[in-house]
């Protein structure tokens, strides 16, 4: 969150949407955020009360997750062009998005009746992947690609087109990812409670196992894209660092006289 | 609004109290009733310690990582109970340390393991390699099980943490008598025995509530 705060900002050149929605996001986060924590145990020996109370706030932070969201990405307001040629900002807003998205998920899954079907399967695995690679990840590569030049006296980052690819090969790696993980633990979800008429189980656990292998290797390959994106922006830092001229051939330095 | 906030924001030290004002909220009302609450705290009547040999075969499950995989608590759902078992009650976890609840199925929750119609044989070839016997199966394989021996050296230690910090109701006899067995006829005992001991244990206690 402290990422969204400083760097979108600094990136957009625009001040925060509103500062005052800020200070609610925060306090709203810390006091409700540790009610929730039951919805991990739904229908476990956990007393029935305690989930009951985790599910309830576990909804209630739907508001102020997405308070924060809204706040970030109407920091852009008057600065929306900026998307179309910043790829900075396009790391930063698709993160908010990611966010906003993951902590939509979040209090959905956290109802009982979804947590039945979704609980144990790899559905948990794409909702924390979203979170992970969508909006801690894509935030944080933000928050180097604007700092990186910043720390070593850089006009800009050795490439800017670089950014772009990674932009793309992180989105396109995390949807990937992640869309496989919910096809994958719905399908579990719904193959181990499928009865037939006579009240026996429809399949055996193999069954349901054998089927998954299409999501996984469709996993495997998104986090593959998503790693080669790291690996891209790793390069990128090192040249920036190192100060090479830029990807046009331009001497890379902020003040002339250095 | 803004300018009382900017007090606090000025305040590192009154604001991480304010922080734990904040958070304390929710973890007390969440977690100190479950101190006093029956069904968290008392074992069901069939619950009984882990020899030293399961206590040692639970280390290798929680070395080997098969929590990652294998959930070990079974929802009150009708598929549930019809594909593992009876569900999992609070009373027979009181005295897990840590508890193996987990939390994802990729292979299937093996809470009432030691009631399925399988036999010890068929858990070592399992072990050794499962797609011998489940050819679908994703697990991977646990050759050195067989070969390795348990390290016993701080058995002693573990049981008596478990009776004098973990509350579980060791006698001092009872620590006396495993350790006697640990020193003979379990000295030569293998990972893959203890793992199977410890997995033929899961269930047993409920099957007996049960019954």
């Amino acid at each position: 969150m402290p990422t969204l705060y400083y760097y979108v900002p600094v990136q957009a050149q625009r001040p925060i949407y509103s500062y005052r929605l800020s200070i609610v996001h925060f306090w709203a986060l810390i006091a409700v955020y540790m009610w929730a924590g039951p919805h991990h145990l739904h229908y476990s020996s956990l007393p029935d009360w305690a989930q009951s109370v985790g599910m309830v706030f576990s909804i209630v932070l739907l508001a102020p997750s997405w308070g924060g969201m809204i706040n970030g990405v109407m920091t852009l307001s008057g600065a929306w062009h900026k998307l179309r040629t910043d790829p900075i900002i396009r790391f930063l807003i698709v993160a908010l998005s990611f966010y906003g998205m993951s902590t939509f998920e979040g209090p959905m899954m956290s109802i009982k009746t979804v947590n039945a079907l979704s609980h144990n399967t790899d559905w948990t695995i794409g909702h924390v992947h979203s979170g992970a690679l969508g909006w801690v990840a894509m935030i944080t590569f933000g928050a180097v690609y604007v700092m990186t030049p910043r720390l070593f006296d850089r006009r800009r980052m050795f490439s800017v087109g670089w950014i772009n690819v990674h932009f793309w090969l992180s989105t396109i790696g995390t949807v990937l990812y992640i869309a496989a993980m919910w096809v994958s633990g719905i399908m579990q979800g719904l193959m181990w409670r499928a009865v037939n008429d006579d009240g026996t189980l429809t399949y055996n656990f193999i069954q349901e196992l054998s089927e998954r292998q299409p999501f996984y290797i469709v996993r495997l390959l998104g986090g593959v894209i998503f790693l080669a994106g790291t690996l891209l922006m790793a390069v990128n830092v090192w040249r920036t660092v190192r100060g090479d001229r830029d990807d046009n051939g331009d001497l890379n330095v902020l003040r002339e006289a250095a | 609004m803004a300018n009382h906030h900017a007090v606090i924001e000025k305040n590192i030290g009154l604001m991480i109290v304010l922080i734990l004002v904040a958070v304390s909220f929710g973890g007390l009302a969440e977690i100190v009733p479950l101190f006093w609450q029956k069904a968290t705290t008392e074992p069901i009547s069939t619950l009984r310690p882990y020899s030293a040999l399961e206590m040692a075969g639970r280390d290798v499950y929680i070395r080997e990582g098969c929590h990652v995989c294998h959930t070990q608590m079974v929802r009150p759902l009708r598929a549930e109970t019809e594909r593992f078992g009876d569900y999992t009650v609070a009373g027979e976890d009181v005295w897990e340390h840590p508890f193996l609840w987990g939390s994802k199925r990729t292979g299937p929750d093996l809470d009432r393991v030691g009631l399925r119609p399988i036999t010890e044989q068929w858990h070592r070839e399992h072990l050794r390699d499962p797609r011998a016997l489940v050819p679908e199966s994703n697990m991977p394989a646990y050759p050195w099980l067989q070969h390795a021996t348990v390290d016993w050296s701080t058995m002693a230690r573990t049981l008596t943490v478990f009776q004098r910090h973990f509350g579980v109701p060791y006698s001092d006899q009872d620590i006396e008598e495993q350790m006697a067995k640990v020193n003979g006829e379990w000295a030569d005992a293998t990972e893959e025995d203890a793992l199977v001991a410890y997995l033929l244990s899961l269930g047993q206690a409920r099957r007996e509530q049960r019954q």
